[in-house]
């Protein structure tokens, strides 16, 4: 780890409106990593635990928590644009739009191209088979297209971080691919060319601002699908005949998939692969693999949604249904591979699939920098949380009685604070 | 070194429990992530108590698992009243395990316990008797006090 490390500072796309939040907490008891806290009726986020999976953003009551993504006018500063959704927008319309409509509803949008993420995903299909074909271990390998997990496994398993596939997302390879062949045909620069990601996701957007694995995304910005629906819906309902094209060729069925929970799974050799959701069933398989104890596994779909990306919190369709509505558009369009195996496993051979580094750990800050007493702090900290109620009541501000007994051993919060207590106090003789 | 910096923790394992088995390795392992050891150092903590965990829970009656790290140096003990181990040498083997139908049911029985806490320690010794208990210790290098 770089000894600098201590001072980055984290980029993140969720903001909390001070004057919107009323300090009802059900953000900071959601929150799966703990990084919220309310002090003084208004909740603020620690920075270098979360992990932008957004769950806070819909447990808000008041709409106080807000993606940062950028606003839907704002990306006019290109000569060029062009919108890449994720698949997932190919579910969230009723069963009768298909995507050439979304792609001519983009446009009419103002857009200049618009480009399909579909066949990145098969191509990474491709490329992930190849790579459990000739990986030596360790084992089992972790996907790494969800940026919530990696930020999770970075910062709560950072031991594990080896175990993340270096292979590039689908997205950023999409966002590659797209723009070198636009600044080719069109004989622009790539400066001058945006591309612009369509997302379901808020790790997502930090994550092209902010990259695990590289210097800079192929992005240039993010716009939630939540915030592009009505005018996107819009659009597509004025279009008239002749404006799309049906083309059973584009997307691609198998690259679809990889949006829906189990999608990658599908086109490895089952027996040895497992989908894992949601932040129990997560802790659970990543402590397992930190035990190594999961040694019939070899790769383990992880993702942070319950149902996948098509769950994520800036969707709009009901996760369920929009699993349904890709099943339906894979039938559509037929599950046979569009590309080349062998083409594929060529630039596989070339490098083209890979990540331009290894994902990093990133772990908590500890207690104290110097271990010896960092360990004398831990001690306090199980001293003062034996004094605690601990019934996690988060009068505090705290989501329960063991953070809060880590921010009095830090000096955020004096013992005295703890609301439980001083009622307990008071109403004994 | 004065004795705050030392951490000194003991837990019980309870034979034939495979519901519990692995607590107290996870446990340890989120303790010692919190204090800031360095993450591959939490990573061989956590293989090698837990296989040791799984051992006990396999093979004995009930056993202890005593930790003690200071920033330089962890070390573990477990010990166990239980069935003890006829041919040590024999159980170091990787492959070699006497675990029933049921426990190979369940996952184990691989025969990579042992072999596997040797691997990610700096320093382990095994005792055994007969009828009696087995006594595992493992010294883990910790570093040297910094963070790295
Ligand atoms: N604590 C113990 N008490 C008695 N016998 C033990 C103990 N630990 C290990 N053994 C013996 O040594 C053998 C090898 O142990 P090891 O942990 O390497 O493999 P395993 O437990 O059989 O399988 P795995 O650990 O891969 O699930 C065991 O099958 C058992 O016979
Ligand atoms: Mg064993």
């Amino acid at each position: 780890m770089e000894p600098e490390a201590e001072n980055i500072r984290y980029y993140h796309t969720l903001k909390i409106l001070e004057e919107k939040c009323q300090g009802r907490m059900r953000c900071m008891r959601k929150c799966p990593t703990q990084a919220i806290r309310v002090r003084r009726g208004k909740a603020h986020i620690l920075e270098e635990l979360c992990i932008d999976c957004g769950e806070c953003i819909n447990a808000c009551p008041e709409g106080a928590i807000v993606p940062l993504t950028d606003p839907v006018e704002q990306t006019s500063k290109f000569k060029c644009r062009v919108a890449i959704p994720s698949p997932v927008l190919y579910s969230q319309f009723s069963v009768d739009i298909h995507p050439p409509e979304i792609f001519a509803g983009l446009k009419k949008l103002g857009f200049d191209y618009v480009g399909d993420a579909s066949s990145a995903c098969e191509a990474m299909s491709m490329a992930l088979r190849i790579y459990l074909e000739e990986h030596t271990g360790p084992w089992p390998v972790i996907s790494s297209f969800c940026p919530a997990v990696i930020r999770f496994i970075q910062v709560e398993y950072p031991g594990l971080t080896e175990h993340i596939i270096p292979l590039e997302v689908p997205r950023e390879l999409a966002a590659k691919e797209i723009k070198l062949e636009l600044s080719r045909k069109l004989n622009l620069p790539l400066e001058e060319i945006g591309a612009i990601y369509l997302t379901s996701c808020p790790a997502k957007a930090v994550s092209i601002r902010q990259p695990a694995e590289k210097e800079k995304s192929w992005f240039n910005g993010s716009i939630s699908i939540a915030d592009i629906y009505n005018p996107l819906l819009s659009a597509i309902m004025s279009l008239r005949e002749g404006e799309f094209e049906d083309d059973l060729n584009q997307p691609s069925a198998i690259g679809m998939g990889w949006k829906v929970l189990g999608g990658t799974c599908s086109f490895l050799e089952s027996g040895n692969c497992v989908a894992v959701s949601g932040i129990v069933e997560l802790t659970r398989i990543l402590d397992d693999i930190e035990k190594s104890k999961l040694r019939e596994v070899k790769y383990v779909e992880a993702s942070f949604c319950p149902e996948g990306c098509i769950g994520g919190p800036l969707a709009v369709e009901n996760a369920y249904v929009a699993r349904v509505k890709t099943i339906r558009l894979e039938d559509r369009y037929g599950k046979r591979p569009r590309l080349q195996e062998e083409r594929v496993r060529q630039l596989y051979h070339e490098g083209h699939y890979f990540l331009e580094r290894r994902i990093q750990p990133r772990p908590i800050k500890p207690l104290h920098p110097d271990i010896a007493k960092s360990i004398a702090l831990m001690k306090e900290k199980e001293k003062i949380y034996n004094l605690l109620p601990r019934v996690d009541c988060g009068l505090c501000g705290c989501p329960t009685c063991l953070t809060f007994a880590e921010d009095v051993v830090k000096g955020l919060l004096d013992i005295s604070d703890c609301l439980y207590n001083s009622i307990r106090r008071r109403s004994s003789p | 070194m004065n004795d705050d910096s030392l951490l000194d923790l003991e837990f019980e394992i309870i034979g034939g429990d495979f519901n519990q088995a692995g607590r107290v390795s996870t446990r340890l392992k989120s303790i010692l992530k919190e204090v800031g050891f360095n993450p591959q150092v939490v990573r061989r903590v956590a293989i090698s108590t837990y296989e040791a965990e799984m051992n006990v829970v396999m093979y004995a009656r009930r056993g202890v698992l005593r930790f003690k790290a200071s920033p330089q140096r962890i070390s573990i003990v477990i010990e166990d009243e239980g069935q003890g181990i006829e041919n040590i040498e024999m159980a170091m083997k990787e492959g070699y395990s006497t675990a029933t139908d049921e426990m190979r049911e369940m996952g184990f029985g691989a025969g990579m316990g042992l072999p596997n806490i040797k691997r990610n320690s700096d320093r382990f010794e095994i005792t055994s008797e007969i009828g009696k208990g087995t006594r595992l210790k493992v010294t883990i290098i910790a570093g040297d006090g910094t963070r790295s």
